[in-house]
């Protein structure tokens, strides 16, 4: 028995009910979440201690045993990734306080985000397939409620695709747990792991893969089916687009590297490939896409894309390396992609607008808040010694072991590109000056787009709609962004204990044999031959 | 009855695919509400049929029994599939009175207005 799996999700829903029942001030709401995710941010760091000493903690939900009860387990991996999705639900949390308006807080914002980072833990701690399926849920209904959270048209419309996609995969991956409980039996991860090379027809296991990389590649907004992220993710407020950005396709990606991994190890020369070609062709296009838009938030949701064509790409090579490379740069990009959006977010309310050809002049207003859009933004692209070069440094060192030139050109090409739209908006928002007629044509704008006449325009999408109200940012929006940067900054300087750490996830996903130990103390005599099938 | 169970899968699954094709948004979704129940009975299916025989194990009796995990995955899905519905009917409801339509044709009040923009950028 282990407290603190339990605590991981139990905190954040607590937080959640709290802070609704008890207060109705919107202050204190902000400080009833503020404290539950540093609270989560603690325990989260402790079982990662836990777990980088004493490999992975495991729990019995209710007293039944493994293949029979729902399991928790973290191991290396989730260890690392809940301590990520901590940090980010507290700079969020903290982030909100000055973003988010008091209509949409009384709405219960705070209570959605909460659920919604319950259900990114859940999903993360979880040793059972249908409870994958039922944190997922609980992380979507969430998210459906703050996209639509004090809704104007703009984000009634995208909140509309969103919704739309995203139950098709929810219902894909019904079908495929479905489909593979009917063939092995049994839903446990650990117990499917060694089921799963048993089952006679291996070409409908092969047909239950594909289905589970389509439902989580929706999720994950892997190449084809991309299209609703940059649809919805720029009618949001920055603070939930933070969240998202940050956590919700990188979820997709940690399912999809548990799966393919635990459940169909190896052995699917095709799914490997697959996995290449849809890791090249969505960072490709991910970076084109950033190039062709205007609007700063549209230029990093395709960043949020591309980046996880990089992801993709460590876990098709699939060997240790690869794999530690992918979890490396699932770090940073949660955490940096976090931080930029935070930092558009002050952009936009420096400059009264998202769209470049509005802004200008910030760097001689604001040389410091340059300085770390800078940093944070070659970060992303890949200059050492931050994070973001380390993260591409392994992955095209993988690359080399596997003898895969293609792969390689790719990463280098795609970087390289990946300067283009950043460095437009440096110059662009910072560099170039402050437009003439920016009154005129923010004028013109908001003229285009009446609001629902129901909801006033919010201080938080009021810095996009009113643009001639160039307000300050609140003084909260300093604090989760500079901390981030510390973090990032952190990272690039030293990265040696997080690529230790992210290789021996990667280890522990190549070879499972302490996960399945954990969750099943007592296995049966088919281990050597599941141990074989995994090499 | 496994087969017939099945042509029904086959057949509603067909009907639903047709219907999520559609550009109305409520066709759509009639079409989300029937394959959410394609998903169900797909799982109800493969935990295994067993005829006039209850999910429970009499003590010390060797009866046939019913396996009783695929009905409560089941229920899960179910009751979780009847939230998102309910939600998703109402955000079209809302939807509509906002945009005016039910059309996802003519749904673009997010995309669109980048467009002049881009064109008129002089990068």
């Amino acid at each position: 028995m282990n407290g603190l799996l339990i605590a991981c999700l139990l905190i954040p829903m607590i937080t959640a009910a709290v802070s609704f029942i008890s207060t109705n001030s919107a202050k204190l709401r902000g400080a009833t979440s503020i404290a539950g995710s540093g609270l989560l941010l603690m325990i989260a760091i402790i079982l990662l201690y836990q777990v980088a000493i004493g490999g992975p903690v495991s729990n019995q939900m209710g007293g039944w045993q493994a293949p029979m009860g729902i399991t928790l387990i973290a191991d290396t991996l989730s260890a690392i990734l809940i301590v990520v999705t901590a940090i980010v639900a507290l700079s969020v949390n903290i982030y909100a306080i000055g973003d988010i308006s008091e209509e949409r807080i009384a709405g219960g914002f705070f209570t959605f985000l909460n659920m919604l980072i319950a259900g990114v833990m859940g999903a993360f701690l979880t040793g059972d397939l249908f409870n994958l399926y039922v944190w997922f849920e609980v992380m979507l209904i969430s998210s459906f409620a703050l996209l639509v959270l004090g809704g104007n048209k703009v984000q009634l419309d995208g909140a509309v695709k969103y919704v739309a996609i995203n139950l098709i995969s929810t219902v894909l991956l019904l079908t495929a747990i479905g489909l593979l409980y009917g063939l092995t039996g049994t839903l446990n991860m650990a117990d499917l792991s060694m089921r799963v090379p048993q089952v006679e027809n291996q070409a409908l296991v092969a047909v239950v893969a594909v289905l589970f990389l389509i439902a989580f590649g929706i999720k994950a907004a892997v190449f084809p089916l991309y299209f609703w992220l940059p649809a919805s993710y720029h009618t949001l407020p920055i603070s939930v687009t933070a969240v998202f950005a940050a956590l919700m396709t990188k979820v997709g990606i940690y399912a999809l590297m548990r799966t393919f991994t635990l459940i169909f190890p190896g052995e699917h020369s095709a799914i490997d490939m697959t996995l290449l070609c849809l890791g090249v062709l969505t960072m490709i296009l991910g970076v084109f896409g950033a190039m062709t838009h205007s609007d700063i938030r549209r230029i990093l949701a395709f960043h949020v894309i591309g980046s996880i064509g990089f992801m993709l790409l460590g876990l098709g090579l699939g060997s240790a390396l690869a794999m530690g490379a992918a979890i490396f740069y699932m770090v940073h990009g949660i955490l940096i992609k976090a931080l930029l959006f935070m930092i558009a977010g002050i952009i936009g309310k420096l400059g009264g607008s998202f769209e470049l050809s509005r802004l200008g002049g910030l760097y001689q207003e604001r040389p410091g808040f340059s300085i770390l859009f800078l940093l944070a933004a070659l970060s992303l692209i890949g200059i050492p010694p931050l994070s973001g070069f380390w993260a591409k440094l392994l992955i095209i060192e993988a690359g080399l072991h596997h003898d895969a030139p293609l792969i390689i050109t790719s990463v280098i090409l795609v970087s390289l590109l990946t300067f283009i739209p950043l460095i437009r908006i440096w110059s662009e928002a910072f560099w170039k000056p402050k437009p003439l007629d920016v009154e005129l044509l923010s004028a013109e704008q908001s003229s285009d787009e009446p609001l629902d006449s129901k909801t006033p325009p919010s201080v938080a999408t009021g810095t996009e709609v009113v643009a001639p109200s160039i307000s300050l940012p609140n003084k909260y929006a300093w604090f989760p962004v500079i901390g981030l940067s510390i973090i990032v900054l952190l990272i690039g300087f030293f990265p040696g204990n997080l690529i230790k750490l992210s290789d021996s996830a990667a280890k522990s996903l190549m070879n499972p044999s302490t996960y399945l130990d954990t969750v099943l103390p007592n296995r049966p005599s088919v281990k050597a031959n599941a141990n074989e099938v995994q090499q | 009855m496994e087969i017939l169970l099945s042509l029904l899968v086959g057949v509603l699954m067909s009907v639903s695919v047709w219907m999520l094709l559609s550009r109305n948004l409520v066709k759509f979704l009639f079409g989300l509400v029937l394959i959410s129940n394609v998903a169900n009975l797909i799982i109800f299916k493969v935990g295994g049929l067993t005829m006039g025989a209850p999910p429970l194990i009499v003590d010390g009796i060797a009866a046939e029994y019913a396996n009783s995990l695929p009905q409560a995955l089941v229920l899960t899905a179910i009751v979780i599939g009847f939230g998102l519905v309910s939600f998703t009917l109402v955000l079209a409801l809302k939807a509509y009175q906002a945009i005016g339509t039910l059309n996802v044709d003519e749904m673009t009040l997010a995309e669109k207005r980048q467009d002049p923009d881009d064109s008129s950028e002089p990068s």
